[in-house]
């Protein structure tokens, strides 16, 4: 069966303005553009542009194909609004609905267009309806990615985090590690750490543990090296914030911390550190009564 | 994560993260205490950096179980292709290693679980199935 040759392109270029005209009018009446950070003046260029490229491709082939060249300028196009759209604050459905409002003024100029050839007309509909459907969701998949390259960049920052050194008192340094300590940073961690116990001329450090999620095999052996490492430099370690669920997995994991001095808190830690340096803190209100 | 068994790579360091944050996302869904839920995760960070370092990479399936109202739990099954273990007794010693680190995880790995399977053959591959219960 010999398929009616489609009417579709032609009717979307002969008709474009009003196409156009409509369907701006359609977008502005539903208020979806209102949800994100969107100028009128942008959404009049951006569906003109887009209608415009749609009714140029519709020349050539009318079904969508993201690999296939002939889509290749309305594809960027649809990947750069739906970025822009995304930092804009929309969701991935209100940016695909851009695509999908198209189908009302589309669907109406066809039915005039061919009022007397039901064959043609449902045809045409068909076309521009798969058509519309795959670009729309082309959207959300872009809308997609653009969202997970943000977290994987986010996740290396978060790797990337450089822990800072400081100084609790005049001879008493601390580090509070926070998250994962299974990777490179943790070299770079413990360099510092070494560092800055030479350059302040400390005695005491006190690594901080509070901020790490899993105490296993490896982290505490990066622990052990650290402490050691100090040790050989003359410097006394203490760490901290050893919850109660990481004191039991310890335990069964067999690892052997007796080496090092362990708290509970960091307080607890600073304190021992101003014992062990001769100092004592004291309430200065029970000095001024006594 | 919703949707179980899911089946998650152990290629990088990056992905010894990621198990670990799913193990945990799975134990908090399930209601695991806290110490329950540091055990299953960090015997999970053990034998996905075991799959990692001594398997040359694999993959770990992440299993809901759950056996009426008031029994659930994790299952783990890390699989690897890697050079596999010739003298497991000897693998589940405390303190023996072939590699870098303290020889304590793999052992670790099964006082930290409620069930502990190994199967390993030279040359083909390994898998250790650990399972918690709440």
């Amino acid at each position: 069966m010999n398929r009616l040759a489609s009417r579709l392109p032609a009717i979307v270029e002969q008709h474009q303005r009003e196409i156009l005209a409509e369907w701006v009018r359609l977008q502005l009446e539903s208020g979806n553009w209102r949800a994100g950070r969107l100028q009128e003046s942008q959404l009049r260029d951006e569906s003109q542009k887009f209608i415009g490229l749609l009714a140029g491709t519709l020349q050539n082939t009318v079904q969508f194909d993201a690999r296939n060249a002939q889509w290749a300028e309305l594809r960027e196009f649809l990947s750069e609004l739906s970025r822009s759209r995304a930092t804009q604050g929309f969701s991935p459905s209100q940016v695909a609905t851009f695509v999908f409002s198209l189908k009302q003024p589309i669907f109406g100029r066809l039915r005039l267009a061919l009022a007397k050839e039901p064959e043609a007309l449902a045809d045409a509909m068909w076309e521009i309806n798969t058509l519309l459907d795959a670009l729309g969701l082309y959207t959300t998949e872009v809308y997609q990615q653009a969202r997970e390259a943000v977290i994987s960049r986010q996740q290396e920052e978060l790797i990337e985090l450089s822990t800072p050194v400081v100084e609790l008192w005049p001879g008493i340094l601390a580090l509070p590690l926070i998250g994962t300590l299974d990777s490179e940073r943790t070299q770079v961690v413990m360099e510092t750490l070494l560092q800055r116990l030479v350059a302040t001329g400390s005695s005491i450090a006190v690594i901080d543990i509070t901020g790490v999620p899993t105490v296993d095999t490896l982290v505490a052996q990066h622990l052990l090296k650290t402490v050691s490492a100090a040790q050989l430099m003359g410097a006394d370690c203490i760490i901290s914030g050893i919850r109660p669920q990481i004191a039991q997995t310890i335990v069964h994991l067999g690892i052997d911390l007796s080496a090092v001095a362990t708290k509970a808190s960091l307080s607890d830690a600073f304190a021992l550190a101003l014992k062990r340096r001769g100092l004592a803190v004291t309430s200065s209100t029970a000095a001024a009564r006594g | 994560m919703s949707i179980e068994p899911t089946t998650l790579p152990v290629r990088s360091g990056e992905d010894v993260v990621k198990v670990r944050q799913a193990v945990r996302t799975l134990a908090m869904d399930l209601g695991f205490s806290l110490v329950d839920q540091t055990k299953v995760i960090t015997a999970a960070s053990e034998l996905a950096r075991n799959t990692l370092t001594y398997g040359g990479g694999g993959e770990v399936r992440i299993e809901r179980l759950n056996q009426g109202p008031k029994r659930s739990g994790v299952r783990l099954t890390f699989e690897d292709r890697g050079p596999g273990i010739a003298n497991i007794e000897l693998a589940l010693t405390d303190g023996y290693t072939t590699g870098t680190g303290l020889g304590l995880g793999l052992n670790g790995a099964r006082k930290l679980s409620h069930e502990f399977d190994i199967w390993s053959q030279p040359g083909v591959g390994t898998r250790v199935t650990i399972t918690r219960w709440k």
